[in-house]
């Protein structure tokens, strides 16, 4: 990473109207959610869902688009005596690192004030891995399509895979082998899926959840509480790491 | 003296062959033009240069040594691309800040372009506030800013204002004087023949011609090069035709 071409790319974003709408409109969702209602684990309930919808679907889209509309700007840094990789991970971390701000501010501040302790940290921790991921998804499709539509066509149906689709799937597949002792593959589908990780980890926080979702129900079972986390955890930063250095791999043979 | 020599150097693009076994070598205090249709080469031939398209097969050599893998020789090269867009919230004077960032270690800079295309005047604008050709105007500037010892240049006139394009003829004439390597593609046989000293014409990602404009002109008093390149590539493409 070269930290002068990230302290520009993080100016240029945290400038950009985008960013700063995103911000406010996590910071009006939380706050109406948070004082609407007067029981913090409802809140940290209903503000799970948010970041679990908006967060992944924000984040592929704003990183594959900037990724695209970047390209002369990747391309006049290319020129540049500095090496490929360095101008790949400015880009990721700028893009990541301004999204991760303005969850932070938007949805963190607000939380924060409501006394959603160590829950609230939690989502937060949840909410900046999911950033992280999704950037990681948009760069992985930005980086395989050399066309924008193509590109931008990828990232929804991956987002629409892994938020709507997935859980669905994995449902079907329960009901259709109900007869059978699944609950160790279903665990391990799970890991499949970082937005169903991310709910389990929220969750088993929580303590809820058999309300929640029929996975994170089998998640405590198997795991109990810290061991479950620890393992989200782990594997919600391979789902960082995994895509990301697949994405590094193709940009660095690219042709521009 | 620097020196760039490209070895049977091979690119293609799915099935399309853009370059075919190029073979080309260019030394100081020679400006090179490249000619030839659109979609020839010109442009992946400048960036396979640059580091911007990786080659098939085939050998780079800038100053003798392979730049495969390698970054560190960028340091000499000074760009120009046809296109030029820069992030809409970033400000002119930053962009020169990243350049400066990135090669520092040098001092002295050439403001002359940044002068006579008056750049002083919207260093602090957004790239999103500027026209098209304001923006090849920065480019242009920056190109020239660390004294590179290699300047290739990409249409260099082509977004630019009359008033502007002859600001840039006349830097590069300048530049010519100072035994540097200088790449220039253009479509303008008028501009070819004030600036360059060598003619190389891709046609279909192979070289076509690669002459002297000396050589061209073959002993007449003066050059009419649109006149001579049909000439010279009538045969050629009644070949290709048949």
């Amino acid at each position: 990473m070269n930290t002068k071409i990230l302290k520009y790319i993080l100016l240029d974003l945290l400038r950009s109207k985008f960013i700063i709408s995103y911000t406010l409109f996590l910071f009006l969702m939380s706050m109406s959610v948070i004082y609407i209602g007067h029981d913090s684990s409802k809140a940290a309930v209903s503000i799970l869902n948010i970041i679990l919808f908006v967060v992944p679907l924000v984040c592929i889209i704003f990183g594959t688009i900037h990724f695209y509309n970047s390209r002369e700007f990747i391309e006049f840094l290319l020129t540049q005596p500095v090496a490929r990789k360095s101008i790949f991970w400015s880009e990721y971390l700028g893009i990541s690192g301004s999204l991760s701000a303005a969850f932070i501010i938007g949805a963190g501040v607000p939380v924060i004030s409501a006394g959603i302790n160590i829950t609230g940290v939690y989502l937060l921790v949840t909410g900046t891995m999911l950033t992280f991921i999704f950037v990681s998804l948009a760069f992985l499709s930005s980086t395989i399509n050399n066309d924008k539509v193509r590109g931008v066509g990828l990232s929804i149906i991956l987002w629409l895979y892994l938020s709507v689709i997935f859980d669905g799937f994995v449902m079907m597949i329960f009901y259709m082998f109900r007869d059978y002792p699944l609950d160790k593959y279903i665990v391990a589908l799970t890991s499949l899926n970082p937005v169903d990780l991310s709910r389990i980890l929220i969750l088993l926080q929580i303590d809820i959840s058999a309300l929640m979702g029929f996975t994170g129900a089998t998640f405590q079972k198997f795991f109990g509480s810290i061991t479950g986390k620890f393992i989200s955890l782990m594997l919600l930063l391979l789902w960082i790491v995994i895509p990301a250095f697949i994405s590094l791999r193709i940009f660095n043979r690219k042709n521009f | 003296m620097n020196t760039i020599e490209l070895r049977d150097l091979c690119k293609s693009f799915g099935k399309n062959q853009v370059l075919k076994n190029i073979d080309l070598q260019l030394k100081s205090g020679e400006v090179t033009a490249l000619m030839g249709p659109n979609g020839s080469g010109k442009t992946t031939l400048l960036k396979s240069i640059l580091g911007l398209v990786i080659p098939d097969s085939g050998k780079i050599l800038v100053n003798n040594a392979d730049v495969k893998n390698d970054f560190h020789y960028r340091n000499l090269i000074g760009y120009m691309p046809q296109i030029a867009n820069y992030p809409e919230n970033m400000k002119v004077r930053e962009l020169f800040a990243i350049v400066k960032d990135l090669r520092g270690h040098k001092e002295i800079t050439d403001d002359e372009l940044i002068d006579n295309f008056k750049l002083n005047e919207i260093t602090g604008k957004n790239f999103g506030q500027l026209s098209g050709g304001y923006k090849q105007r920065v480019t242009g500037a920056l190109a020239f800013l660390y004294h590179p010892e290699i300047m290739i240049l990409d249409e260099p006139t082509a977004s630019l204002d009359p008033l502007s394009s002859e600001i840039m003829r006349n830097k590069i004439l300048k530049e010519k004087q100072k035994d540097k390597i200088i790449i220039i593609s253009s479509h303008i046989a008028s501009e070819v023949e004030t600036l360059a000293d060598r003619l190389i014409y891709i046609l279909d990602g192979k070289i076509i011609i690669n002459k002297t404009l000396k050589e061209l002109k073959n002993g007449s008093q003066e050059l009419k090069l649109g006149k001579t390149l049909t000439e010279i590539l009538a045969p050629v493409l009644h070949n290709k035709k048949s």
